[in-house]
């Protein structure tokens, strides 16, 4: 069965009124120019993090496909994006700046996520609508929930993105709030950056069966899986999500399998818990390269083009870098008094 | 108005938020047609929907993290758990999200919540009905936590409790919901880490909480009829504590008996005699008297179970061994 078929199918909302508007030429190139700075950005912040200067890192590589995608299909000027630590891309795509990034990952003066007192990929962006959460994994997804609710109680045309990968997908939370959105009907969808590893531990050894999406059924939700790695693929099947959620149809499962090129965080090594074979071959499908050859098919992107938005990428990461670099680090006074923001009405001592 | 019960208090506050913020939400189990474990929202599901009143599965960490996703969104959740004790389901979310959403983001999150909690024993539930937790709460810097021992405090701190734009706690004993008193007719609040003095006095202060003000107020009896007179302070905010209305009461009396209900270790109380130590030190005439709960769970059998619970009689023992009074 199609998605489009799952989808209206199990959610009764009829086929017709589900159809995905192609992508435009600007789309892809917007789509892709994203991506080559996410990914630039990504290595950036790694080898800050191999230079001592930020904290900690959690690599995107391998999972831009499925974020910029998603967020394509998406409404930012009104959607909720409840999104876990794995989503710098997705950060990229709802507009916050490498700038801001960095001041984050520096933990710098001005870094406008959490006020240098979170980790900057769990951090709170009022402005594109993101909301901070735990380093305990899936607690983002009853907040999803919950904005869903608030959403559908207050009569607001919104859909909110609950992003988890699959190690979170074990959770009591994430059982919690899939049945708790199902029976309420919730505009909310549910969105699986499968990746086959939590942390270390590989699929087999979570789960008994194969698909996340396959437990959508039990929460009366449809279920679909989708080549995560293809960002069109994920990009049309999480408008057809975030359509049936909008048009009152409630909420949908949707499992993008994607790769992680890169440890968990900067804190661990692959290759103590990967196989050789498995990293050679996780590769060998890059979203990057695959959005190029459609590009390239569409003759959209030739070497020139190509050179050039790779350029540019490099040119902003760079002033970025610098931008961070200079910024002061804050003090534990004044504005940055460390008691500052415990409660509404605390100003710091 | 005439006397009121701890339990017509609450389920009045519930009605007016409901009646006048239609942003006000309650969620929890057995809440609607049942009208919650304690009634506290007895017949509220008739006048206001099951959107508004909404039952949920048994599910903490989905109707809390709701709770707390609809918080941020824009609603006012109450969230009733059924007991404080399942509240442990959800500590992840009440600690980690609730109470650091705020200081996270650097001040751009706000989370408007307010959960409420039966707690307490001495109605033969056993511990993982009777464990109080509030003190564990207490402890958490985001949280606040409000635990009121008569109707007019129970509904001016609820009220109180809506207006405020972090998480609150309120937990109520499940002892205390047919404790009656008389409620002001006007519009009033009780703000929020303001302890109140219950009863005057000059000889030896008596600070308490919740269930165990009803002891407090008996040792205080029973001290007047020795010609002692108890000044008892009803703490009413565990977080944040009014620290001033306890310390200028010790600095008059010199004595003191720090009377709870919950386990002696770890409880609130260990937190008030080291300050206490800290602040008035030298106006002491003795050592700081603490009694709690024994350090056990709550037993079942009837007996058993008063035997943990600090009785009147086993606080002044405490009292006159420290102070010859």
């Amino acid at each position: 069965m199609s998605i489009e078929e799952t989808i209206s199918r199990r959610t009764g909302s009829g086929k017709n009124d589900l159809s995905v508007p192609p992508l435009t030429e600007d789309d892809l190139l917007e789509m892709y120019r994203t991506m080559v700075l996410s990914r630039t950005l990504d290595e950036r912040v790694w080898l800050l993090n191999r230079q001592g200067k930020a904290a900690i890192v959690a690599s995107a590589q391998g999972h831009e496909g499925a974020q910029v995608g998603a967020v394509k299909a998406s409404d930012p000027s009104r959607d909720h994006y409840l999104i876990y630590y794995r989503e710098l891309c997705t950060m990229m795509a709802l507009g916050v700046t490498p700038t801001e990034m960095l001041l984050g990952f520096l933990a710098k003066e001005g870094e406008p996520m959490s006020s240098a007192r979170q980790f900057p990929l769990h951090g709170s962006m009022d402005r594109v609508d993101i909301v901070s959460f735990s380093n305990v994994v899936a607690t983002q997804l009853p907040h999803a929930v919950g904005f869903a609710l608030a959403d559908q109680m207050r009569g607001i045309d919104a859909v909110t993105i609950a992003y988890f990968g699959d190690g979170a997908a074990s959770m009591g939370d994430t059982h919690e709030s899939m049945n708790f959105a199902g029976i309420h009907k919730l505009p909310v969808v549910f969105f699986c950056e499968n990746n086959r590893y939590a942390i270390s531990v590989p699929l087999s050894k979570q789960m008994a069966i194969d698909s996340v999406a396959d437990r959508a059924e039990g929460y009366g939700m449809p279920g679909v899986t989708v080549d995560g790695m293809d960002p069109v693929a994920v990009y049309e099947a999480m408008y057809l999500a975030i359509a049936n959620a909008r048009n009152g149809g409630g909420p949908t499962l949707v499992e993008a399998r994607v790769e992680r090129f890169y440890p968990h965080t900067s804190d661990d090594d692959h290759t103590r818990y990967r196989s050789a074979d498995d990293i050679e071959t996780m590769t060998q499908r890059d979203p990057i390269e695959i959005m190029e050859q459609l590009l390239v098919s569409r003759d959209l992107l030739g070497e020139a083009r190509k050179e050039q938005i790779w350029d540019s990428a490099t040119r902003i990461v760079n002033e970025a870098t610098q931008a961070a670099e200079d910024a002061p680090l804050p003090q534990p006074t004044g504005d940055n008094d460390i008691y500052k923001h415990l409660y509404a009405d605390s100003n710091g001592n | 108005m005439p006397e009121i019960n701890i339990r017509d208090a609450l389920q009045m506050g519930h009605h007016e938020a409901l009646e006048n913020d239609p942003d006000v939400l309650i969620m929890g189990e057995d809440i609607g047609a049942y009208g919650g474990a304690y009634s506290v929202t007895a017949g509220l599901l008739d006048e206001f929907g099951p959107e508004r009143v909404r039952d949920t599965p048994i599910s903490e960490a989905a109707f809390v993290g709701a709770g707390i996703g609809a918080a941020v969104g824009g609603l006012k959740p109450i969230v009733e758990y059924m007991n404080l004790n399942f509240a442990l389901l959800a500590f992840d979310q009440m600690i980690n999200i609730g109470a650091s959403l705020r200081y996270m983001s650097g001040g751009q999150v706000s989370v408007p919540i307010v959960y409420r909690a039966p707690t307490g024993g001495g109605i033969q539930l056993a511990a993982t009905h009777s464990r109080s937790y509030e003190n564990w709460l207490a402890a958490i810097p985001g949280m606040k936590v409000v635990a009121p021992s008569t109707p007019a405090d129970a509904l001016g701190l609820l009220r109180s409790s809506l207006l405020d734009p972090d998480p609150v706690l309120m937990v109520e004993h499940v002892l205390m919901y047919q404790q009656k008193g008389f409620v002001p007719d006007e519009h009033f609040i009780v703000p929020i880490g303001l302890a109140d003095i219950k009863r005057p006095g000059s000889d030896l202060t008596i600070v308490s909480y919740h269930h165990a003000m009803v002891t407090a107020m008996e040792v205080a009896d029973k001290l007047a009829a020795r010609d002692v007179s108890a000044e008892v302070i009803d703490l009413r905010t565990l977080r944040p504590l009014d620290m001033p209305t306890v310390i200028t009461s010790v600095k008059k009396t010199n004595r003191v008996l720090l009377l709870e209900e919950n386990l002696k270790t770890g409880g609130i109380m260990g937190e008030i005699a080291a300050q206490i130590q800290e602040n008035a030190f030298d106006f002491l005439d003795g050592p700081v008297v603490r009694v709690g709960a024994e350090d056990v769970p709550h037993p079942y059998n009837r007996g058993l179970e008063q035997s943990m619970i600090p009785s009147a009689d086993k606080a002044i023992a405490a009292v006159s061994a420290a102070y010859g009074i």
